[in-house]
């Protein structure tokens, strides 16, 4: 038995420096990455436990594992912890900081110490939230409703909703430096029609995190001096109106959306022309769409208001450019699929969770379609109806694309593979236990099961649907764990990945894995298309 | 093999930097740098419009429905101390101008003052906007805090604009006085809402400015390279804007002679 030779490891971001100070003070967009990774997965799971709680409650018709108020709060914290300290930085704050640079052939982002300050604030967010929520929670719904978030809640809105503002400005940060690293960091021949849909997708983001985070940052801090100082603002007894709050909120909730999806569709968009082993079908048409996500996105907020109050002409406005919104997406989803079309398909991990995404993604675009239709709203306003279609977009879409990422980029971002079995078995649970989770919600919602209710033993014919429901958030569980194993256990045992193991064309390929701390050795001249995959071997991974 | 290219290529860009300490290891050069810090701010003044949009927007809806509230409301505040401010914060927009050119002319005394100088005017705002936060402590306008709004119906002028003094009934009078003692609250949440937020503003503004002056004294602004103290002009520059709307839509509401 040959003894095999002693590996000399190349100098790269992760060994150029060791010590916990050489982390928590780096400036290395990569290093950063990877503290973010570690924070949101951590938020993640103090999200994914209160959706336990949820689901645990509503397997029986009657309100008997928690207290009424214990579950307002469930569903709160829940929300809040997962879109603003999971789903908003997620795929941006890992996957885009991570590679935005290397993919533009840039050394960092424009500025790395904001870089560095936006996950501190990050951090001080969470911190505050984590505060809020030890110190007995939060009741008012992730959407901080006034009057009820104002003048009634006895719980931590103060904190809650400061902790968001906080944690919005370090949003507003990571989008600054996406913008600007696009504008003037790109490497000498990478012009804008040669960027990987990654970066035009993650650039739409960024301007949606720059115009829409300060509308909420302001709305928050509104209600906060609501409280603590009784401005009366919002407040209806002196004239105020609480419908203006609705309006502020969802200017910036409603874009959000886009912020948790069109990043999603950024990876989807790299992992599909990978294993279809062809160029993107419509570059032009998957870039410009996400710019008119972007823009179209800022004009149908109040779909969210149409039993609010609003005036009807406000309302069909309003749901028309809802109409409106679906086009660029549907254009994507198109192209996804024209991509695909006679190319040679290979179901790796990254793969079965894009064309996952794809399904999935697509229900819960359409049921959106359905919701943005004035008469059927009314029908199926605050039922799980609405529950079951936003989780198909944030859960079946955002979290599929970012798990489909984590595993496309893994061998890039650590230098090993994740054993391949395990990978499409985990991805297929996903699936599988998210649709037996939120299918029967759909279900459920048009028979009129009103969300945020936590008894239902009125209804006792409701249970067989909540059954299904709850068991398969477990299995959803499951599937989030295994790939916490998995790839924990292929840093150290995983099979050495080569600079490019599934053959793809951008540039962050092009840099040996785990890449060096400045990315390139030297500046790279780009002289081509992105997604040239015609001239591209297979890859040996992939061939297996 | 590659190694050894990579360690001597990056020794290679860390020499070439020597000469130019203000340049950082990942722009190519100082002129990129200077671009991607504008564009930076610039987008951060975006997010910032946005930002008070938000105020902004709720502003224009009330005084849409609440005009003649709103007009005496408006009334109430301190004109004179208002237009003087405007003036003071203006000067110190032109000081900052005057430093940034003081800079590409390579002055650095001349800097140094004028940038002492935009501190200065700075402070002075905050010290006048203080007095008339005192004031309006005083005469009872804070919200809910003791807040009293008899002394905005007061004047027969006002009364009229606000639909008053042709009430007889002393039952329907008490409501409707009841109604503008509410509804001025509004008013007054707004006002101390975008005031204050503006004030918050004004501090960081004078914070960053203290360290550029220090910056400045150091002598680290040079003709080719001044892009910090440009950076935050352009901040100071945006916090001034606000205030020029802030003015009119606060103390400016229906101000007719006689009125």
């Amino acid at each position: 038995m040959a003894t095999p030779a002693v590996r000399i490891e190349r100098k790269n971001y992760l060994n150029a420096e060791y010590g916990i100070r050489s982390w928590l003070f780096t400036t290395d967009h990569k290093r950063i990455a990877l503290l973010y990774l570690v924070s949101i997965t951590a938020m993640f799971f103090i999200g994914g436990f209160f959706a336990l709680m949820i689901r645990l409650e509503l397997l029986t018709p009657a309100g008997d594992l928690l207290l009424a108020d214990t579950y307002n709060k469930m569903f709160s914290m829940h929300g809040q912890v997962m879109v603003f300290f999971f789903l908003i930085p997620s795929i941006p704050a890992v996957l885009g900081n991570f590679l935005i640079p290397m993919m533009i052939g840039a050394k960092d982002l424009a500025f790395p110490r904001i870089n560095l300050i936006s996950w501190y604030l990050y951090i001080a967010g969470a911190a505050l939230y984590l505060y809020a929520i030890v110190t007995g929670g939060v009741d008012t719904g992730w959407t901080f409703y006034v009057p009820f978030s104002s003048l009634f809640s006895n719980s931590h809105v103060v904190e809650a909703g400061l902790a968001i503002f906080i944690a919005g400005f370090s949003s507003i940060l990571t989008g600054l430096n996406f913008v600007v690293t696009v504008h003037k960091m790109r490497a000498p021949g990478m012009t804008w029609s040669r960027l990987p849909l990654f970066v035009w997708s993650h650039y739409a983001t960024s301007i949606i995190m720059l115009l829409g985070t300060p509308v909420i940052a302001i709305t928050l801090v509104l209600v906060v001096l609501e409280r603590t100082l009784n401005l009366g603002i919002f407040d209806p007894n002196r004239g105020g109106d609480p419908v203006l709050f609705q309006h502020l909120f969802w200017f910036y909730s409603h874009p959000a959306v886009y912020i948790m999806i069109l990043p999603s569709m950024a990876v989807v968009s790299e992992i599909i022309p990978c294993f279809s082993r062809k160029r993107i079908f419509g570059y032009n048409f998957v870039a410009m769409s996400s710019i008119a996500i972007a823009v179209i996105g800022f004009l149908v907020w109040a779909h969210h208001m149409f039993v609010a109050g609003i005036s009807l002409y406000a309302a069909l406005a309003f749901s028309f450019l809802t109409f409106l919104v679906a086009v660029p997406s549907a254009i994507k989803v198109f192209n996804w699929t024209a991509t695909m079309y006679r190319g040679s398909i290979q179901f790796s991990t990254p793969m079965v969770y894009a064309i996952g995404f794809i399904g999935l993604f697509t229900i819960g675009g359409l049921t959106g379609v359905f919701l943005a239709t004035l008469g059927l709203d009314v029908h199926v306003h605050d039922t799980y109806f609405v529950i079951a279609h936003f989780h198909y977009v944030m859960v079946g879409g955002a979290v599929l694309g970012f798990l489909g990422g984590m595993h496309f980029w893994w061998p890039k971002i650590t230098g090993r593979m994740y054993p391949e079995m395990w990978g499409r078995l985990a991805a297929v649970i996903v699936f599988i236990g998210f649709n037996l989770t939120f299918f029967p919600q759909f279900i459920l919602g048009y028979l009129g099961m009103p969300r945020r209710y936590w008894d239902y033993s009125r209804m006792p014919e409701w249970q067989a649907l909540n059954v299904l429901s709850t068991a398969g958030a477990t299995i959803l569980a499951v599937g989030y764990l295994l790939p916490m194993v998995y790839l924990a256990w292929s840093l150290r045992y995983g099979p050495i990945a080569g600079d490019n193991p599934w053959q793809a064309t951008g540039l962050e390929w092009r840099t040996p894995s785990p890449p060096p701390t400045f990315n390139f050795d030297e500046t790279p001249v780009v002289t081509w298309e992105a997604y040239e995959y015609e001239t591209m071997p297979l890859a040996e991974e992939v061939k297996k | 093999m590659s190694d050894s290219h990579a360690m001597e290529a990056s020794l290679a860009t860390e020499h070439e930097h020597h000469d130019r300490p203000e340049l950082r290891h990942h722009f190519a050069d100082v002129q990129q740098q200077r671009n991607a810090a504008s564009l930076g701010m610039w987008w951060f003044l975006g997010t910032e419009i946005m930002f008070f949009g938000g105020m902004f927007c709720a502003y224009l809806i009330y005084r849409r429905w609440y005009f003649p509230e709103f007009a005496v409301a408006s009334r109430s505040l301190d004109l004179v101390v208002g237009t003087l401010n405007t003036a003071v914060l203006i000067c110190s927009s032109l000081t900052v101008a005057m430093a940034v050119r003081a800079a590409q002319m390579g002055k650095r005394k001349l800097q140094v003052q004028l940038l002492l100088a935009t501190i200065f005017f700075g402070l002075v705002f905050l010290g006048v906007k203080g007095y008339e936060w005192k004031n309006k402590y005083e005469e009872h306008h804070i919200p809910t805090f003791r807040y009293n709004a008899a002394d905005l119906m007061a004047k027969p002028g006002d009364r009229q604009l606000l639909g008053l003094s042709g009430i007889k009934d002393p039952n329907q009078l008490g409501k409707a006085e009841a109604d503008v003692q509410r509804r001025t609250q509004i008013f007054f949440s707004l006002y101390f809402a975008m005031t204050g937020m503006h004030a918050i503003h004004m501090v960081i503004g004078v914070g960053l400015f203290a360290v550029i002056t220090w910056m400045a004294h150091k002598g680290r602004f040079t003709p080719e390279y001044h892009t910090p103290l440009e950076v935050a002009g352009l901040y100071w520059h945006f916090v001034d804007i606000v205030w020029i709307y802030l003015f009119p839509l606060l103390y400016l509401i229906d101000r007719r002679p006689g009125a």
